[in-house]
Order: structure tokens, then C-alpha cells, then sequence
């Protein structure tokens, strides 16, 4: 069966008089991967933010499976499976990827809070740390200041925090902002790897990858949807060539 | 598949338990520090009274070292901490329970509660408005025991304590020995419980919110319960740093909890270096001894050479000096590599 692993309805957003989201309806199902595109502005981080907490809607609701989230603080959105990465690296600068992903694996198994026990004896935590940055290629860079790490290593262990929360639905923002298009192929070749079981809506504005990896689109235009449909239709709608693709990518 | 043939060319013997280990274990320099604390009572048998205080400063810049140093918030007012913790722990003996530990118990008690209940303020707020914060409640409180008179002996400070014999056997000695040994003890069974607490996976979830605030509910961290357990913890160490001076000197001064107090036990940490665990440490120590030694030279004239080495320290050692001695280290080490 394939339910509906994230979905949100009418959300509305103004800052001001600008409006950056206005009836927004999406609907993910389960294991699906959907990208988000439009122009610069159109408001998809503005969603995402939305969507996890770090924004809340005027009106509308966000829910998650059968639940509505829509009051639920970000943190505990995460705890319930909602799970995002960020388009600006939003890392720990001193932390080893080690240590900042044994923290998410703790925290995401309740044991962050403690403070009377060391960390060395949560072996588990620090096995599958380890696991997560070896299956993004981030393993023997685990000892490193993550300050120290390559660019595209870092929006690596964007990726790798995110995985330690355990998602049910993931949602990537311009996982390879920043990356020369010549090296993005790696990071969207680990985006590629993640289990089917993972829900996943992405950002991105390369079309290449997004014909590639998304079994649907989003186009977003000013805080609105303007049209929602398989990469095929999406490539032969002449709105979206209008507006979006514009004559640079005709 | 890529990630298969990486696999197989990793060394096989990284173990990340062994990697958050060497994180965490004991150093040489450690041990050989925390030996050194003997040393005065071979080397200074006459400054014994001096060491006291100077471990009590340890006490205070540690308990502050958790917030600035390992969680990134700023107080300008830990010694109402401080001073609650001297205060209820003079209070205690004057009024006729004299032993010393219960009563430095119940001043960290009591510090923790304080701790608590303004805990629900300070998660809410940062940066300017928690620096106004603390200090603020901590004026507000200096007030309050400055107009308590009858209570708290206001501007005269708090007489008539009277601590009776540690295990009801030692003394405290003028010469200070006791007083030493007591202070010392209690520092070092603090350190070790600050030293755990920093090593914890609570610990890394500061040093996560100290690195960077906005990703930590991206991991599912909830921020203000996690903050408001430090919150109490520093508060917990700062009431039994307040506490110890009380017992010591047998005294309370309303400086206990003057905002010099609250800028002074900054000013160590930020010497010695914060979010080091020793910084506070070696803070302290230069701080007391300094103040010690050229304020016997001119009294009015010592806060000029503490500004001069603040200025100095801050310019050349932003990290302070164990930041300093750290970077220098590590280049050492990699020269020779």
C-alpha cells in the first residue's frame, strides 16, 4: 500500500504585504521522490521552512502521515520522522562529523539528554554514526574539525545529519547548492543511494537532475503552485517553459 | 558499486568508540596540574588562605565555563549564584548548624533552585537581552540582601558564622590548612562531575548549541529543556563555589554578590580560556595570585595591570591563554610531522 507520507493544505504565508506562500496543497506519498522547482524567490525554501516548523503558516495545515502537525514545534517534527538538510551549510564548525553525527543518532535515540554517562559507552550510537558517514564516503575524514572538510564534503554531512535522524520524509534543499556541476554527480549519486522507504521532496535547479531523480515535479511561482505533474509533462507544459525555463534553458 | 570499494580500503582498525574515547581520557598534563594543587602546602605553607580562595574562584569560573564556554550563552550576573549559595550557607551556620557539609549542600541546593525558577527567563532570551537579564536579577538581587538587613546583615555582612569541625574532627586552622584541604576536595570532586558532564552526550548537545543554534532542532534537540538543565547545573556549581566561601572565611560579604563579583569570574574565564574545562582553572589562579601580589604593591593601582593583561590576552590570545598554548601545540606538532 502507498499512503500519504506528507502533505499540507492551503498554506498561506505573508511577510507584510509580500506573499510568500499562498494556498499551497502538496501531497507526498510514501517512498515517492518529487522535486520542487521555480525561479529564484518563488518561495520553495519558504515552504520548507513551513513545512518544518521554522516558519508558521497564517493559515492551512501541514500533515505528517494520519498526524496534523501543524502546532507541533520543529524539533518534535523531527523527532516524528520530518527531517530536513539546508541549501547554506548549517554544520557544527567545531565538531568532528563523528561527533556531530553520534549526536543526532543519540538524540534521535533519547540518550542526548544524558549527562552522567560518557559518551564513549554509547557504542551503538557511535557504530552507526560511523556507518552513515562510511556510506556517504565521509569515514576517514570522521576525526577532522568539520571547518577543516572540502565543501562538498560538508553538504555531504549535511546529508549524513539528516539520515541520522531517521526520516520518513526528507526534505532536501539544493543539496548541491554551491557544488560545481562536475562534482555534484556524487552527491546526487549518495541523494540516489537513500533506502526507497524514504520519502523525499528536493530543491534543485539543475534540470538534468531533476529529469533524473524526481518522479514528479512542483513548479512554484511567486508563493504559489503553478503546476504539478510527471517530468514529461512537466517539460511539454508551456506555462512552465514561459515562466520558468525561460528561453536560456529552451 | 563506489561505496563497496570505498569500504574495503578503509583501515580496518578505526573504531569510532576508540575515536570519541581519545576525546575523552585522562591527560599527563591533567594529572601532573591536579598534583601541582598539593603543592602549596610544602612550597607556601603561608598562603594557604590564598589557595582557598583561589580554588574557590576555580569553582566559580568553572560553573560559569558550562554556559559561556560549553553552551554559548553569556551571563553578566553569575554571582547571584554565587552569592545565594554564600548566603544560604552562612545563614545555615548562624543559625546554629554548623556542619559543613550539609550546609555547602544545602547551598548548592538552594543556588539550584534559584537556578530553576529563573531558568524559564534565560532560555527564552539571547544575547544582549540574557546579558541584561542576568544581570539585572543579579543587581535586583544584591538589593534585596542590601535592604534585608536584619537577615542578611546588608552593607555590614553577615556575622556570627560559626562552622563546626569537618566530620566533626578538623578544625578549620587559622593558617588555613583545613580550609585548603576542604576547598580542594570539593573543587576536584566538582571538576570530576563537570569533567563527566562535558564528556556526556548532554555535553555534545551544548557544544552543538554553542556551534550553531540553528541546526540543532533540525536534529530533533529540544533547546530550551536541554538549556535549562545547564542552566541549573552552572547555577548548582556556582551556589557551592558561594557556599565554600562562606564556610571558609566564616564570613558573607554583600560583595558576594556585587556585579563585580559576576565581572570578575568573566574576566578569569576569558584569561584562561572558556569551553576548556582548565581555562577557568588557570584563570583563577592568575587572577588571585595577581591581584594578590600588586595589590600588596599599590592597592589602588592593581586594576590598571589587570586591564593591561585583559587587553593583552584579548589581542594576542583570543582563545585565551590555554587557547594560545593549545594553538601553539598543535603547530609544534605539525612541523615536526
Amino acid at each position: 500500500m502507498t499512503g500519504i507520507a506528507l502533505s499540507t493544505s492551503d498554506l498561506n504565508k505573508k511577510f507584510g504585504s509580500l506573499v510568500v506562500a499562498s494556498d499551497i496543497s502538496i501531497s507526498l506519498p510514501q517512498g515517492a521522490r518529487y522535486a520542487l522547482i521555480g525561479p529564484n524567490g518563488a518561495g520553495k525554501t519558504t515552504l520548507i521552512n513551513l513545512i518544518t516548523g521554522m516558519l508558521s503558516p497564517d493559515s492551512g495545515r501541514i500533515m505528517l502521515g494520519t498526524e496534523d502537525i501543524t502546532a507541533v514545534p520543529p524539533y518534535a517534527r523531527v523527532k516524528r520522522g520530518l527531517v530536513r538538510t539546508f541549501q547554506i551549510n548549517t554544520l557544527f564548525p567545531n565538531l568532528t562529523p563523528l561527533e556531530a553525527v553520534t549526536l543526532a543518532v543519540c538524540e534521535r535515540r533519547g540518550e542526548a539528554g544524558v549527562w552522567w554517562r560518557s559518551l564513549p559507552s554509547y557504542k551503538e550510537a557511535a557504530d552507526e554514526a560511523y556507518a552513515i558517514l562510511n556510506t556517504l564516503r565521509l569515514g576517514d575524514l570522521c576525526e577532522r574539525p568539520t571547518r577543516q572538510l572540502a565543501y562538498g564534503q560538508q553538504r555531504l554531512l549535511e546529508i549524513a545529519l539528516a539520515l541520522a535522524a531517521k526520516p520518513s520524509v526528507l526534505l532536501l534543499d539544493e543539496p548541491a547548492a554551491g557544488v560545481p556541476k562536475e562534482e555534484s554527480g556524487e552527491l546526487f549519486a549518495a541523494v540516489g543511494n537513500i533506502s526507497s522507504d524514504i520519502s523525499i521532496l528536493f530543491i534543485e535547479h539543475d534540470m538534468d537532475v531533476v529529469f533524473r531523480f524526481a518522479s514528479r515535479i512542483i513548479v512554484m511561482v511567486s508563493g504559489r503552485i503553478l503546476v504539478e505533474g510527471t517530468p514529461s509533462e512537466i517539460s511539454a507544459n508551456e506555462k512552465v517553459r514561459e515562466v520558468y525555463l525561460g528561453s536560456g534553458h529552451g | 558499486m563506489s561505496v563497496q570499494t570505498h569500504d574495503a580500503a578503509l583501515p580496518a582498525s578505526l573504531n569510532p568508540q576508540d575515536v570519541l574515547r581519545r576525546q575523552v581520557r585522562w591527560r599527563v598534563l591533567e594529572i601532573i596540574f591536579w598534583l601541582a594543587t598539593l603543592l602549596p602546602f610544602v612550597l607556601t605553607p603561608d598562603y594557604l588562605v590564598l589557595c582557598s580562595q583561589v580554588a574557590i574562584a576555580a569553582l566559580f569560573a568553572l560553573s560559569l565555563d558550562l554556559l559561556v564556554g560549553y553552551s554559548g550563552l553569556i551571563s553578566l550576573g553569575h554571582a547571584v549564584f554565587f552569592g545565594f549559595g554564600a548566603y544560604t550557607a552562612g545563614l545555615i551556620a548562624k543559625h546554629g548548624w554548623g556542619e559543613p557539609i550539609t550546609g555547602l549542600a544545602a547551598a548548592a541546593f538552594a543556588a539550584a533552585v534559584l537556578g530553576y525558577l529563573t531558568s524559564f527567563i534565560m532560555v527564552r532570551i539571547s544575547h544582549f537581552a540574557l546579558i541584561m537579564v542576568t544581570l539585572g536579577l543579579c543587581l535586583l538581587v544584591f538589593e534585596l540582601a542590601n535592604q534585608l538587613h536584619d537577615i542578611t546583615g546588608g552593607d555590614d555582612g553577615l556575622q556570627g558564622v560559626r562552622m563546626w569541625p569537618i566530620f566533626g574532627q578538623y578544625k578549620f586552622d587559622l593558617y588555613g590548612r583545613v580550609a585548603y584541604i576542604y576547598t580542594l576536595v570539593v573543587l576536584f570532586l566538582a571538576f570530576l562531575a563537570v569533567r563527566r558532564i562535558v564528556n556526556s552526550p548532554f555535553g555534545l548537545s551544548l557544544r552543538g548549541m554553542r556551534e550553531n543554534q540553528r541546526r540543532m532542532p533540525a536534529i530533533g534537540v529540544p533547546m530550551r529543556s536541554r538549556l535549562q538543565v545547564i542552566y541549573v547545573i552552572s547555577a548548582t556549581f556556582a551556589g557551592l563555589a558561594g557556599g565554600l566561601l562562606a564556610q571558609t572565611t566564616q564570613f558573607v560579604a554583600l560583595d558576594a554578590l556585587s556585579f563585580q563579583r559576576s565581572a570578575e569570574v568573566l574576566v578569569m574565564l576569558v584569561l584562561g580560556g572558556a569551553g576548556r574545562l582548565y581555562g577557568g582553572l588557570i584563570g583563577a589562579i592568575i587572577f588571585i595570585v595577581a591581584r594578590d601580589q600588586l595589590a600588596d604593591m599599590n592597592p589602588q593601582y592593581w586594576y590598571f595591570w589587570l586591564g593591561l593583561l585583559l587587553v593583552i590576552v584579548i589581542i594576542f590570545l583570543p582563545n585565551g591563554i590555554l587557547g594560545g598554548l593549545a594553538h601553539l601545540l598543535s603547530r609544534l606538532r605539525s612541523r615536526r610531522a
